[in-house]
């Protein structure tokens, strides 16, 4: 029998997976805070403060969708047909969003309605990503290796509060990102509305931690049974840790550990969700190994991967780094 | 009436795909041009190059744009709507999607932040350097794309176990055999879109007398470089399809018109195909000359459609007229190109009134030929998704309904229209107002010079 290679694929799809929702996180999150600022030459430098990277960010998504396609393709062929609308029309708002950055930093016409299709875009994109980490958890009606559901079953009280919560989350991401990013009173600002994004977010992640363990007899049995809930109790008390020093960072100055500790708490939740599913990829329905890729379809894509990875990091690194420090109001399109 | 699932599917894939393509065509070609410019900047410290550089940026950014949010559409479409495909052929066809992601697109986009706004935080030759990776990152991006592409096309390296393909032979998968043709002849069609669209801008701003100096250059390379790629892309194009008669026989039937198997077969150049009847109406044909092209001896057998039982053969209509407009664009390119030629030896180049209108006449010729010319390869596939493996309405996702279909459907076409309505605005927007008079490259920070210097010229 040749080396296993699900753990490694798993690790790097949920990387992947992981790194898509902190980085394209903060870009709609940007995105999501538009309404509440009303002034356009202000939107402008919010939205230079992203433009940069946001089409890096999205790659990950790419990649991603790509890599379960790869690694797991029973998987793939389950779960994204059961998601057919909430992905259509998270794609939808991602196209909106995507082709403001260019139409809006690139030609002074219409600028408002750009702002608009900028924020519809993230928001819509944004809930429904929401809605598919929902259905996600909430799982999926499956008959001989297809989905067998109807394309409506998403909606439904979970997925739909999910996406409320995730619209919560990307805002924390976004406003503390251009705390990071921006000084005075765009920075003030930015600190008032990520205190209140973060108070959201609390709530939400309380709500779905009492919710999912009634979803699934084995989420509740898995978190609560005896010596479980001794060592898995260190996930709340964290979390509850992250959120306190995030929400005082957010009073008492501190350009940087707000943003930090708003990715803290997307860690801690994913974390949390690794624990309530792992080993399935269709929740309760396929494990990891019941869904793979052949051997040779996974080795012939790690020998890419992990030769490839490290420098997309780098390069991905440099270019941030080219772009760190304060955003400018003169490194628009040129 | 029904709503058919499976036809909707194809219909949309059609949609989507056809409007990407449209981006690429015109990105991968731009790409390498800005890296020219650029790079005879650095060399020739010639700011002329610099001025066109920066416009041009500026019209790659728009489309650019525009060319990922609908790539990242696309590789959901395997998913959403071809389920049993993605289930059958992943274990195939993902990793070549996966290479694409990880080579390709990381390269782009994280090279792309600094070709478009870092011009003035880093030096001329890290800016070069910039826009070749995005140049290269397109590249990979048509090379592994074509590859998954043909390999649907003309299978071979897998072994069929329980309906699903699996891997043998990795680098026989990557180098099936019509890969080659089409990466060769995709990718030269891709420069030469490019290279009409920038002689009709150039032709443009020449008959309106602006930029006069700028334009001026730019014609001279346009017209040596389509001298040489339009013979070329019409030797390639012949070339892809003799491989297209080995390995897709019926393709080129459907393509030719000919229902029978026939020696001395005749080159059809107008009919109307009726598939009922099995016969071309109002037919018009140079007797012996198909024969001559596909096979170069006049008495050799071509196929017709006949050799197959109808169940096996493609829509002819769209694959017979898509066929006929690439190659009319072809023969179109390359007169263009030969008037350019002899108008430059005499020296006419660039007062001649009616090669500048001809030339923008010509901005759309390369869109128009790749999207015909995509329509000939996919539709002349069907009824297979992959060639002889497996059909189309096999591949379909089972609990799609067709009223889903037509609902996504209809979603695409009404955001597509705005979307792409909007930057085809912008585009024409940034490209009439053409290159700037003056870029400065100094740096805001050192307060050497007002915020923003470009603002004057400024669409
Ligand atoms: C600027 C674009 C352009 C131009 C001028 C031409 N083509 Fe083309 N052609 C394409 C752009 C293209 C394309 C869009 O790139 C296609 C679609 C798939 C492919 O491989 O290339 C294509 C496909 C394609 C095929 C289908 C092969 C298959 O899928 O089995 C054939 C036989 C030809 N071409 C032949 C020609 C000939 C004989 C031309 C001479 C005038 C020609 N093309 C001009
Ligand atoms: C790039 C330009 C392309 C264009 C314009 C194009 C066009 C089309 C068209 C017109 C159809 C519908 C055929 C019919 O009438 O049934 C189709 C189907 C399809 N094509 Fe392409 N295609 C392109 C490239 C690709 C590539 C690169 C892939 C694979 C990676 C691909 C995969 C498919 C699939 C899966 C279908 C659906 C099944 C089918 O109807 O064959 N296409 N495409
Ligand atoms: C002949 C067919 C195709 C070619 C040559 C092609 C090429 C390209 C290129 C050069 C780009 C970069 C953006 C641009 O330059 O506009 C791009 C973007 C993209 N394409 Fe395609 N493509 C083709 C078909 C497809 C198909 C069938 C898929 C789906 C699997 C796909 C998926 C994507 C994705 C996901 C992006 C966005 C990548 C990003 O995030 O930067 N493409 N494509």
């Amino acid at each position: 029998m040749p080396f296993d290679l699900v753990p490694i694929w798993t690790v790097i799809l949920a990387v992947a997976v992981f790194m898509y929702v902190l980085l394209d996180g903060f870009d709609l999150g940007v995105g999501i805070l538009f309404p509440f600022m009303r002034d356009e030459d202000t939107r402008s430098l919010m939205m230079s403060s992203v433009a940069p990277v946001w089409d890096g960010n999205e790659t990950w998504l790419v990649l991603g969708g790509v890599g379960l396609l790869a690694a797991f393709p029973t998987a793939f062929a389950i779960i994204i047909p059961a998601l057919y609308f909430p992905i259509l029309l998270m794609l939808l708002g991602l196209i909106f969003r995507g082709v403001a950055f260019e139409f809006r930093l690139k030609v002074t016409s219409h600028r408002q309605r750009w702002s608009a299709a900028f924020f519809g875009g993230s928001a819509v994109a944004t809930f429904f990503q929401g809605v598919v980490l929902g259905m996600y958890v909430q799982g999926f009606t499956v008959t001989g290796q297809m989905y067998a559901g109807t394309t409506r079953d998403w909606i439904a009280p979970f997925p739909l509060a999910t996406g409320v919560g995730l619209l919560f989350g990307y805002a924390m991401l976004g406003a503390t990102w251009l705390v990071m990013k921006t000084e005075g009173a765009l920075q003030n600002w930015a600190r008032s509305y990520a205190t209140r994004a973060l108070y959201g977010v609390l709530a939400f992640i309380a709500m779905v931690s009492l919710w999912t363990p009634f979803l699934h007899r084995q989420i509740a049995e898995r978190w609560f049974s005896f010596p479980n809930i001794l060592w898995l109790a260190i996930v709340p008390v964290v979390t509850a840790a992250i959120a306190y020093v995030t929400w005082r960072t957010l009073r008492r100055g501190g350009d940087y550990v707000p943003f930090i500790g708003a990715m803290g708490l997307f860690a801690m939740c994913y974390l949390g969700l690794g624990i309530s599913l792992f080993p399935y990829v269709v929740p309760y329905v396929l494990t990891l190994w019941d869904a793979a890729a052949v051997p040779s379809s996974q080795m012939f894509m790690l020998i890419g991967t992990l030769f490839l990875l490290p420098i997309v990091f780098m390069y991905t690194g440099w270019s941030y780094y080219v772009f760190r420090g304060k955003v400018r109001g003169d490194i628009a399109y040129h | 009436m029904d709503l058919d699932p499976v036809f909707l599917s194809r219909v949309q894939f059609a949609f989507v795909i056809a409007f990407h393509i449209l981006l690429p065509a015109f990105t991968v070609g731009l790409a390498s041009f800005i890296v020219l410019l650029e790079g005879l900047h650095v060399v020739k410290r010639d700011a002329i190059y610099l001025r066109l550089s920066v416009f041009w940026t500026r019209i790659f950014a728009v489309s650019f744009g525009m060319g990922v949010v609908s790539g990242i559409v696309m590789p959901f479409q395997f998913g959403t709507n071809w389920s049993r495909f993605s289930e059958g052929g992943g274990n195939i066809f993902a990793p070549l999607l996966a290479y694409e992601g990880m080579v390709a697109f990381f390269l782009e986009s994280g090279f792309l932040g600094i070709m478009l706004f870092g011009r003035k935080l880093v030096p001329p030759w890290a800016h070069f350097f910039a826009a070749l990776m995005v140049a290269l990152g397109t590249l990979f991006s048509s090379f592994w794309i074509l590859s998954f592409n043909s390999w649907m096309h003309t299978p071979q390296g897998h072994e069929l176990v329980d309906g699903r393909f699996l891997p043998a032979s990795w680098l026989a998968i990557i180098f099936n055999p019509s890969f080659p043709y089409r990466l060769m002849h995709t990718v030269t069609g891709f420069y030469l879109t490019t290279a009409f669209a920038v002689l009709g801008v150039t032709a443009w701003h020449m008959k309106h007398g602006r930029h006069v100096a700028e334009s001026q250059r730019v014609m001279s390379m346009t017209v040596t470089f389509i001298a040489i790629f339009v013979p070329a892309q019409i030797v390639l194009g012949d070339l892809h399809g003799l491989n297209t008669l080995e390995h897709q026989p019926v393709k080129i039937s459907a393509m030719e018109g000919l229902w029978e198997t026939q020696s001395r077969a005749p080159a059809v150049l107008f009919a109307i195909p009726d598939e009922q009847a099995e016969r071309n109406r109002l037919e018009v044909a140079i007797p012996a000359l198909a024969s001559v092209y596909l096979t170069h001896s006049i008495d050799g057998v071509v196929p017709g459609l006949k050799s197959v039982p109808p169940g096996d053969r493609p829509p002819v209509a769209p694959v017979f007229f898509g066929f006929r407009i690439m190659v009319g664009i072809g023969l179109l390119m390359l007169a263009v190109a030969a008037w350019g030629l002899w108008l430059h030896w005499r020296g006419r180049l660039f007062t001649t009134r009616a090669y500048q209108n001809a030339c923008v006449a010509m901005l759309p010729a390369g869109f128009i030929a790749v999207i015909a010319g995509w329509t000939v390869t996919e539709v002349g596939r069907q009824p297979w998704v992959v060639y002889g493996l497996l059909r189309t309405r096999d591949a379909v996702t089972p609990s799609l309904t067709g009223g889903d279909v037509l609902v996504s459907l209809a979603l695409y076409a009404i955001v597509y229209a705005v979307v792409f309505g909007a930057g085809l605005f912008y585009m024409l927007q940034v490209a009439r107002a053409g290159p700037p008079d003056h870029v400065d490259l100094r740096d805001a920070k050192l307060g050497e010079r007002p915020a923003r210097p470009l603002s004057g010229a400024d669409a």
